[in-house]
């Protein structure tokens, strides 16, 4: 292996001389991290393979970011920027090689980059790291944000719940795109705002096993509407997409179905028709900018810390949006009152959903 | 007498070899004109170059006397030349009519292909020149006589003047043989002039008027077909005194080798191609087996070589059960088997000459050892096959088999099979598409085999073959056994008859 | 007629030149810079950075382009193998997940001592991939049912088993409830990074192995030959006497184990605990395009699974220089138009031959 390497290293610096002739007119777009005034801060951010436009976690955590820089003067491409991961084996040499061109924080959300920011954290201990809705990593220049889903989900619950009571049908649905710690949160928050409104509500409930299967999202969204479900929560990414699908061509035969959408506010998603209307009842928002917006100002002001960060209803991490089209006065002050309640401490959301198995009124 | 086509001392070099030297070849208007030569004796690159294809290194071309410089194949088109290739070039899953007017399309005023018109004009040029298809046949429907024609109506359609036939019977029956002759009639009767490129002597005899010679590159000579024997084309072709018929001495024959007993088997239709065959054939004679093409030859080959499935009967190899043995264990029985197919069975034309001389024995020593090919015992191997037998090749045993000449092909096949001196030799066509000195060569040794004890059945479609080289003569007829005599009792006549379902004829003492 | 004389690998080099060209022409349509191409592949090739000179030679870029190859170089063989036997091998998604349950399952449910366990863990992961592919190879050669369709169910059905497999019998990591746990130690490939932050690692040594043996298989014994007899001409070689049936099937069931040694690999060198996939890694998919580019050969193969195992790890270094991923991809499938097309270059490779000739012709006269 030895003699290996060193042919190798001989080849490369061959390469590299042929190189150096041809280098005397350095590109301008360049590095991030030269280029510009050195003592202005630069962040990379790594998606995972939904990319960066997804409509959801990976544009949202951007988006924190870039808020940042436009309250901070900093240029994209050249302060921060982007790596998309074409396949998960792309998450080390993306994070590696911001780290190698020394940015000040590289971020990246999904649960999916835990093994991936651990290997890397050690390999750069001089470079931060921001990842979200990652557990259980103990290092100092790493800093993990989680978000109280299950809260969030609560006040969903709360609104299917009264939806369910208001269509007479009292049957809700869920679509989950995979099992996982951070889905049973989603799980068993809806759950408990949903019965907390409607004891009697029956919730039908599918794992995709998708992400990304919107034809796969479409057939659920039909099996759990024909059994009877009113509201769909899609926690399930493109999947989610589907249901959104069935829902608007439901809702354009006159049927009263309707959507709830996750991460991030996805009402326009859920135009239908002459696109004045939406099937998204309301959305489930995780503040994943608040997050990065958050790690980058730790950075500028000298505070970032390794460690858990906890993002509750509390510290506004979790929520409803602003504006909800679909969602009657009731409905608000409904909400309203649960997220004080939840706030106030008097309702502990579990974290642990039940199963069918211990509950008849969801259907497997 | 005015020229169609006059090529004056025409000479193409390719690197390390000169294809044609100094040839000259004039065409009188509305004749046959033949050109004769061996495979590989420069009458595709001459061909080539009046086509366009290649550029003569020296020499002028005169077309209907005007010197003409044919750069591509659309000017020989736009001068009236016409190919008939060997392999036509149809698309399988048209009709005849769009085949025919492929390029050329006629067009209504919307700018829509005219099929009518199309139709109409194909229907009249086919009652002129007495060449009957069926317009609206797809392509894969039909006979491969048919797609000849429709071939050669595309060069009518076209407005050719001068038509070149390659080999044009190579692959016809001997039934479509004779309607070509009299369609090449039909041609020079209304005008056209034809070129045929052919080793046939027979066609030669029946169809031309003047009969140019090639040989190894050079023109040995244009005669008069009326004036000149067979044998002495054949001997100016190959440059000695040939023999058509083989020395063949009594047959002694031995044991039976091969017994086939009320043999029955499905054709791919699903019914029975074979009905109640019986057969057998002993060590030390030739049967031949006669039989107009498609009455069951090719079934009974498969069957007796493991490569269909028997219905019911048995075949016994020494007397050995080989009814519903694998085709490898067909081998081990010593058989070897001359295919009647050889693109689709003889070769594996993407491999090598050498890797085709070893498809049944790669296994064996001193191809390999222990499962490792053995390359250097199959390069002498294939040295010395490729010599006894004069497979010739542009690349020696490297050779890409697709890129050889069909007769060289054959010659390989027949090398390999020959070669494993088995005591059982199916034998199907072995001399198709050979020249005459090549199927010389086959001949004697299919004689050979017989003398070294081997029992042969030789399943051709040539009567002449038949004649000349079997002890015995079996006929089928219609998948059932016609007729089984002593070659020495019986005349073409007769057997003619019995091929056709006229006559049966069974000799006490071809019978064992 | 084109001749034979333009090998295989200058039409390849030159359906690679003119594949990056195709990419230089998108980025300068777009306004962006063409060269940083050279320089994001030079960068990814040789650690070396032509607008950072100062920065000296990065070994983690050329051992992550070995790393990202050394996948693709597998499925490329597999794709090759299977395609030298006149079948055409689509199911290497589904043989990559069987290959990597089997892996994780040896990995994680069986003591054994170190460098034994890992190679227990790639021998299980290349007999599952083998027998994932013997359904196809199977119908195949018994049954005549199209390879490609069987292979593509084969591949959903792996898909969604390997989720119902690994939670109901493999130790589940609780923090995440969506991957095994971790595999224990004994399960490595070690690390070759050379002290960087490159995973590269003693896979490679499989991949050279799995190359050679290829090479040899189908080059140099019997059984490869009569492989390539019947891939060329299946009628042929039954007249011959070979066993069509049987080499359908293990042709299928070999090509299954060079995928199986792929998802070892990655599993173990990558990530290092059994994966529930959501959807597929895209490596035999990625196959197909190496063995058509690598001519179905042991070497090709290994020159082309680099070729694309580079524009993979340049993926990266294209985005740091502003370069849309996209890109990359579109390279790539500009370089399988041009191999596709290899009849199109030889012709003008002939043609420009010929004009040469020609003009040296005139200059003689």
């Amino acid at each position: 292996m030895k003699k290996f390497f060193k042919i190798a290293l001989v080849a490369v610096l061959a390469l590299s001389l042929v190189a150096c002739s041809s280098s005397e007119t350095p590109s301008t777009s360049g590095d991030p991290a030269t280029t510009g005034d050195t003592a202005s801060i630069n962040i990379g951010f790594v998606t995972d393979t939904g990319g960066i436009d997804d409509k959801s976690f990976n544009q949202t955590s951007y988006e924190g970011i870039k808020r940042f820089a436009s309250e901070n003067g900093l240029v994209e491409n050249e302060n921060f920027s982007y790596l998309q991961s074409s396949g998960e084996e792309q998450y080390i040499p993306n994070l590696s090689s911001f780290a190698e061109e020394g940015v000040d924080l590289v971020a990246a959300a999904g649960f999916l980059f835990t093994d991936a920011i651990t290997t890397v954290a050690a390999q750069y201990p001089d470079v931060n790291f921001l990842v979200i809705d990652v557990a259980g990593i103990e290092m100092d220049n790493v800093q993990t944000a989680n978000f109280a889903v299950n809260e969030g989900s609560y006040l969903v619950g709360v609104v299917a719940g009264r939806k369910a009571l208001e269509t007479g049908t009292n049957h809700v649905g869920m679509v989950i795109g995979q099992e996982s710690e951070s889905m049973n949160g989603f799980w068993a928050g809806y759950q408990e705002g949903v019965w907390s409104v409607c004891p009697d509500c029956k919730i039908s409930y599918d794992n995709s096993n998708s992400f990304g299967d919107t034809a796969l999202g479409k057939t659920l969204a039909q099996k759990q509407f024909e059994a009877g479900a009113s509201v769909i929560f899609a926690c399930a990414g493109a999947t989610g997409n589907g249901v959104i699908q069935e829902a608007a061509e439901r809702r354009q035969n006159g049927e009263d179905v309707w959507v709830i959408g996750v991460d991030t506010d996805q009402y326009e998603l859920g135009l239908y028709g002459d696109g004045t209307e939406s099937v998204i009842l309301t959305s489930m928002m995780k503040r994943v900018d608040t997050a990065t917006y958050n790690a980058c100002q730790q950075i500028k002001d000298g505070t970032f810390k390794g460690g858990n960060v906890d993002y509750t209803l509390a510290d506004e991490g979790v929520g409803l949006p602003a504006e909800n089209p679909n969602l009657t006065e009731e409905d608000l002050a409904a909400v309203a009152e649960a997220e004080e309640a939840i706030i106030g401490g008097s309702v502990t959301v579990s974290t642990v959903p039940q199963t069918s198995a211990d509950n008849p009124l969801i259907i497997g | 007498m005015a020229y169609a086509i006059e090529m004056l001392h025409i000479t193409k070099d390719f690197p390390g070899i000169r294809a044609n030297d100094d040839i000259t070849l004039q065409v009188e208007e509305n004749t046959v004109h033949a050109l004769l030569g061996e495979n590989g004796a420069g009458k595709s690159t001459l061909m080539s170059i009046l086509f366009g294809l290649y550029q003569p290194t020296s020499g002028t071309i005169k077309v209907n006397g005007k010197e003409v410089k044919i750069s591509d194949p659309n000017v020989a088109n736009d001068l009236g030349i016409g190919m008939v290739h060997q392999h036509f070039k149809l698309i399988e899953c048209f009709t005849v009519t769009e085949n025919i007017i492929l390029g050329k399309e006629p067009r209504t005023k919307l700018g829509t292909v005219d099929m009518k018109k199309a139709r109409e004009k194909v229907v009249e040029l086919s009652k002129r020149y007495g060449l009957q298809v069926d317009p609206d046949a797809k392509i894969s429907n039909i006979t491969v006589g048919m797609q000849q024609r429709v071939e050669i109506l595309k060069m009518l359609y076209r407005d050719a003047k001068i038509l070149i036939f390659d080999e044009p019977t190579a692959v016809l029956t001997p039934q479509e043989i004779t309607e070509l002759m009299q369609i090449m009639q039909n041609l020079v009767k209304e005008g056209k002039t034809i070129l045929l490129i052919t080793h046939k002597l027979k066609e030669i005899k029946a169809a031309a008027q003047k009969c140019t010679v090639l040989r190894k590159g050079r023109c040995i000579g244009t005669i008069d077909v009326k004036d000149t024997s067979e044998e002495k084309m054949a001997e100016m072709m190959v440059g000695r005194v040939v023999s058509f018929m083989v020395d063949r001495p009594e047959a002694r024959p031995g044991d039976v080798y091969l017994d086939v007993d009320h043999l029955n088997v499905k054709g791919a239709k699903g019914t029975l191609a074979v009905k109640d065959f019986s057969l057998k054939i002993r060590a030390g004679e030739i049967v031949g087996l006669a039989g107009i093409d498609g009455n069951g030859q090719t079934e009974l080959a498969f069957a007796l070589t493991g490569m269909t499935k028997i219905e019911s009967g048995t075949v016994k190899f020494m007397g050995e059960d080989v009814t519903h043995a694998s085709i490898m264990s067909h081998y081990r029985h010593d058989m070897c088997h001359v295919p009647e197919d050889r693109h689709k069975h003889g070769l594996i034309l993407d491999f090598t000459l050498k890797e085709n001389y070893v498809v049944h024995s790669y296994m064996e020593e001193p191809f390999s050892k222990n499962g490792v090919i053995k390359m250097k015992a199959i390069d002498e191997y294939a040295d010395r096959l490729s010599e006894e037998y004069d497979v010739r090749s542009g690349e020696g045993k490297d050779t890409i088999t697709r890129s050889m000449s069909g007769g060289n092909q054959q010659k390989a096949i027949v090398a390999r099979e020959f070669d494993r001196n088995s005591k059982i030799m199916i034998v199907v066509q072995p001399t198709r598409g050979l020249d005459v000195g090549a199927i010389e060569l086959v001949r004697k040794k299919i004689v050979e085999q017989r003398d070294k004890g081997a029992a042969v059945l030789l399943i051709s479609l040539e009567l002449d073959e038949i004649m000349n080289l079997s002890d015995r003569i079996a006929v089928i007829h219609n998948g059932s056994l016609s007729g089984l005599v002593m070659n020495k009792d019986v005349t073409e006549n007769e057997i003619g008859l019995m091929m056709s379902g006229g006559l049966s004829k069974f000799d006490e003492e071809a019978k064992i | 007629m084109t001749s034979k004389k333009h090998s295989t690998l200058v039409v390849s080099l030159i359906a690679v030149i003119l594949g990056i060209l195709v990419g230089c022409v998108i980025l300068m349509v777009t306004g962006r810079n063409p060269l940083n191409i050279f320089v994001a592949l030079i960068r990814s090739l040789t650690g070396f950075s032509i607008n950072n000179p100062d920065r000296g030679i990065n070994m983690m870029y050329p051992l992550n382009w070995l790393l990202s190859s050394m996948p693709v170089i597998l499925t490329g063989l597999s794709v090759a193998f299977a395609y030298r036997t006149g079948l055409f091998n689509i199911g290497g998604e589904g043989q990559y997940i069987a290959g990597s349950i089997a892996c994780a399952a040896v990995a994680l449910l069986i003591d054994l001592p170190p460098v034994i366990h890992t190679i227990a863990c790639v021998i299980a992961a290349a007999l599952a991939g083998a027998l994932w592919a013997f359904l196809p190879g199977f119908l195949k050669a018994f049954r005549n049912i199209n390879e490609v369709v069987i292979c593509v169910m084969m591949n959903y059905i792996a898909l969604y088993f390997n989720d119902w497999f690994v939670r109901s019998f493999l130790p589940i990591d609780e923090f995440t409830l969506a991957r095994t746990v971790n595999f224990p130690e004994t399960v490595s490939l070690g690390n070759l990074g050379f002290g960087t932050a490159s995973q590269f690692n003693y896979g490679i040594i499989f991949v050279i192995i799995a190359v050679i043996v290829f090479w040899f298989v189908m080059e140099k014994t019997t059984f490869g030959y009569s492989l390539r007899a019947t891939g060329f001409n299946s009628e042929g070689s039954r007249y011959a006497g070979m066993k069509n049936r049987r080499n359908t099937v293990l042709s299928m069931m070999i090509a299954g184990a060079f995928t199986g040694v792929a998802a070892a690999i990655v599993l173990i060198g990558n990530y290092s605990y059994g994966r529930i996939y959501t959807g597929f890694d895209n490596f035999g998919f990625d196959g197909i395009s190496v063995a058509l580019v690598g001519g179905a050969n042991a070497f090709g193969v290994l020159a082309s699974g680099l070729l694309f195992g580079l524009m993979a790890a340049s993926e990266t270094q294209f985005q740091i220089l502003g370069i849309p991923s996209e890109v990359s991809d579109l390279i790539q499938a500009a370089i399988i138009i041009f191999v596709a097309m290899q009849y199109g270059i030889r012709l003008i490779l002939d043609f420009l031959d010929r004009k040469t000739m020609k003009d040296k012709v005139k200059e003689v006269a």
